[in-house]
């Protein structure tokens, strides 16, 4: 038996709300299934799960806030007879959360002074009422407690909502809340990662001559578009460089042997989430390019994965067709390395010793200086840029 | 199942069922302890084994539980599957050296050469009027200790089916049998037969608070929550079934529903069994939780020998019933 | 099929790729990547779905000819008249 756990969605993520189990008790599960929706601050994000076997029980109803690490349900392992889990190492204890300010009214407001509340003044409330409190934003002052001592249970605060119909977490992207994401994950990246910089112009013009050639074979279904090309000459070049690949934790750099490319997409009206393509320098560039549409669409959508947040190991962010020349990046914590490509654009180039109109693309790369130093990134973003010239390599 | 398919029997006869198939299943199997051969047991459990399978099979031991565990430890070791009966837990204490620093510690420390599959059977508990010397419940003790498995049948069904799951387990199983339990009568399937000793078991299901108990106390529970649905209160009974380990999912799942806990345990309070689960419902539910987590223990003294006085020191269905209440404040 | 059939097409299509927006409340003749924040992916699966839905052949070198909703109203009705 294992425990089904509240997962990590990035650096910035303490717990989410589960919106929806999709999996019942006794249902058979296979790795890679998704089996419930949680709310966070990247929108709604369907979760699953890395084993097979049964779902043995569900431990938490929808509607309830989850710190990461928390118990979610238990599975029974395939071919497993109904073992017990027994956890040797204790969950990380729920975080208590600031409960809501309390509507300031219905409260005596003379209150006799007194040096400290006493034992017997103190307002009591169980943990289950002021989880359920803080989850959908019910101020506790005011409720009228039924249990032990006049405690409030978690039945006051039901009843409470009930009474005022307090809406409930509500699915997709809540703009305010992936704003609070991103500037807490950018604030921390700033605070703790010494970025330096690196920027490479790029001859592309024989790169998109290519494309172009590939694309008038084919139908519009199966045409590729360059951002594919990018993470492909990214992935592969990264095999030859691990500083840049992996993660920065507990003071020390550790490279990843898989290459999850988190990808920045944009979301209209403000917003950016940079979920994974996973082993992106294994995958041909049709299933990168199919990869990207499902993610572009599942992102705006608000119906990512949980494996697509966890675990990206570097960020590549394009600016597309329609940008500027370039970028500087922040990297994303616990990243170290965020790589930056500028809209293409016809530019006077020398070649030989002539100079004539080529498209020139902007490549950048910001790393984390801990991880890596300049020297080794410029060589680097050297190599990328000789890959995406020779796109048949890709 | 149907009825036909069931037989009339008692704790007793289950437990010697269940060691009489294990004698019959495997030739290296063999029960040896005081008085269980021509006596047929302190409790009459081995009663009329001796006939049936010989002086080589059952085999009354002299007065030393440190001498005669130790052999079953031995024999353990040499390749047999012995069954050690000690009279009751409080006569265990003179094993504890055999069973704590050998039993538990052999394949520790002999990095995983030697394992000890001894499954040693003990009476626990009060209510005989036994004294205090014969009636405390020290099984929490032995649940301490990594290394043992401790099990604690309390249901027909279990007394006749762990025995067979314990034999089978490479390392030392240790099985308490509660002293009031062996004259329960019930029902049992004809073909019942070895159980899994690794999961407790919801016994009745409630949603208002969850009672759990074990051995000598799942009764207890049971009866208190018949009182409280009485009144409306509807109690779910978890019984442990195995003290060592414990089934933390079980329990956690349950109190996260319930919302409340009253552990029911005939050890005493203090560092004891009760303290342990209270602790894993803190651990893992405790943001479940609607009130703190209720206890309802034998009084910290020895066990009275006064039949008033027992009863007195002893976990009750209506001090249960007092606690479930005072957990939900009603 | 009707030059204001094909139109309805368009707008259609554009707003089940980039559901957020309102393809309809724009000027024709604006280029639909400014107008609505449309990106070249968003471009592509506009495409896609008028080639699907229309079986009209629309080599890459066109696009730039579908970037307003007139031009590519414009566009597909003489791809469907020839």
């Amino acid at each position: 038996m294992s425990e089904f756990r509240m997962p990590s969605l990035g650096a910035d993520m303490e717990d989410g709300v589960l919106v929806e189990w999709l999996k019942q008790a006794g249902e058979a599960v296979s790795r890679g299934d998704i089996i419930a929706v949680v709310e966070t601050q990247k929108g709604a994000i369907e979760i699953e799960i890395f084993e097979a076997g049964t779902i043995e029980r569900l431990l938490v109803d929808p509607g309830t806030r989850v710190p990461v690490g928390a118990p979610l349900a238990l599975v029974r392992g395939a071919g497993e007879p109904a073992r017990p889990a027994v956890a040797e190492a204790t969950p990380p204890m729920p975080k208590s959360e600031p409960a809501p300010a309390p509507a300031a009214p219905s409260r005596p407001v003379a209150r006799p002074i007194e040096a400290r509340p006493s034992e017997a003044t103190r307002d009591r409330t169980s943990p289950a009422a002021r989880q359920l409190a803080a989850v959908r934003g019910i101020a506790l002052a005011g409720l009228v407690g039924t249990g032990p001592g006049g405690a409030i249970v978690r039945a006051d605060v039901e009843r409470a909502l009930a009474k005022t119909g307090a809406p409930t977490p509500r699915r997709g992207i809540d703009p305010g809340e992936m704003r609070k994401a991103i500037a807490a994950a950018m604030a921390r990246s700033n605070r703790e990662i010494p970025h330096y910089y690196l920027t490479h112009q790029v001859d592309v013009t024989a790169t998109l001559a290519w494309l172009e050639a590939l694309n008038a074979g084919r139908q519009p279904p199966e045409r590729l578009l360059l951002a594919p090309l990018l993470l492909k000459a990214v992935a592969l070049t990264l095999r030859d460089f691990p500083e840049f690949n992996g993660h920065f934790v507990e003071n020390a750099f550790r490279p990843s042997a898989e290459i999850h490319i988190g990808t920045a997409i944009a979301i209209r009206g403000g917003g950016l989430v940079a979920p994974a393509i996973h082993d992106a320098n294994i995958k041909h560039l049709d299933e990168l390019m199919a990869a990207l549409r499902d993610l572009v669409a599942r992102t705006r959508a608000g119906r990512l994965r949980s494996s697509e947040l966890f675990d990206p190991t570097v960020t590549v962010s394009s600016l597309g067709d329609r940008g500027v020349d370039g970028l500087l990046g922040v990297i994303y914590p616990p990243q170290v390395a965020l790589v930056g490509f500028g809209t293409p654009a016809s530019r006077p180039w020398v070649v030989g010793d002539r100079i004539g109109p080529r498209m020139v693309m902007t490549a950048s790369l910001a790393a984390d200086h801990r991880a890596s130093d300049g020297h080794r990134g410029a060589l680097f973003l050297l190599a990328v840029a000789r890959r995406l010239q020779e796109p048949e390599g890709l | 199942m149907s009825a036909a398919g069931m037989v009339q029997t008692t704790y007793r006869e289950a437990v010697r069922a269940a060691i009489r198939a294990a004698l019959k299943a495997d030739e290296r199997v063999f029960l040896m302890g005081e008085d269980v051969g021509r006596y047929g047991g302190c409790y009459a459990v081995s009663k009329g084994l001796l006939a049936e399978f010989g002086p080589e099979r059952i085999r009354d031991t002299p007065l030393s539980e440190a001498a005669f565990v130790g052999a079953g430890i031995g024999a353990a070791l040499g390749g047999m599957r012995p069954i050690v009966e000690i009279m009751t837990v409080n006569f265990s204490l003179l094993a504890l050296d055999q069973i704590v620093n050998t039993a538990a510690t052999l394949l520790h420390m002999s990095g995983g050469q030697f394992n000890v599959p001894v499954v040693i059977r003990m009476a626990t508990g009060a209510g005989r009027q036994l004294a205090a010397q014969h009636s405390h419940s020290l099984e929490g003790w032995y649940a301490h200790v990594p290394g043992l498995k401790v099990l604690a049948p309390a249901t027909l069904a279990d007394a006749r089916g762990m025995l067979a799951t314990a034999l089978e387990d490479p390392n030392p199983v240790i099985i308490f049998e509660h002293v009031m339990l062996y004259n329960m009568a019930g029902e049992l399937t004809a073909d019942a037969g070895a159980v899994p000793i690794d999961k407790a078991a919801v016994r009745r299901l409630g949603r208002d608070v969850t009672l759990i108990g074990y051995g000598g106390t799942l009764g207890k529970a049971l009866e208190a929550a018949t009182a409280l649905a009485a009144d409306g209160i509807e109690a779910e009974v978890v019984d442990l079934r195995t003290l060592r380990p414990l089934d933390t999912a079980t329990i956690v799942a349950s109190v996260a529903r319930t919302r409340r806990a009253v552990v029911v345990d005939e050890g005493w309070r203090t560092g004891g069994l009760s303290a342990e689960i209270s602790a894993l419902i803190m651990e893992h539910a405790f943001w479940e939780l609607d009130a703190p987590v209720g206890r309802v223990c034998t009084a910290e003294v020895p066990i009275p020998y006064p039949r008033h006085l027992e009863q007195a020191a002893l976990p009750q269905p209506a001090a249960i019933v007092a606690a479930v209440r005072a957990t939900l404040g009603r | 099929m009707s030059k204001d059939d094909i139109r309805r097409i368009v707008i259609e299509e554009i707003a089940n790729i980039a559901p957020d927006t309102e393809p309809g409340a724009i000027d024709p003749g604006s280029d639909i990547r400014e107008a609505l924040d449309l990106d070249s992916m968003d471009v592509l699966n506009i495409i896609i779905a008028l080639h699907t839905r229309l079986r009209v052949d629309i080599p890459e070198a066109d696009y730039p000819l579908l970037l307003t909703i007139a031009g590519a109203t414009d566009y597909l009705a003489a791809k469907l008249a020839g």
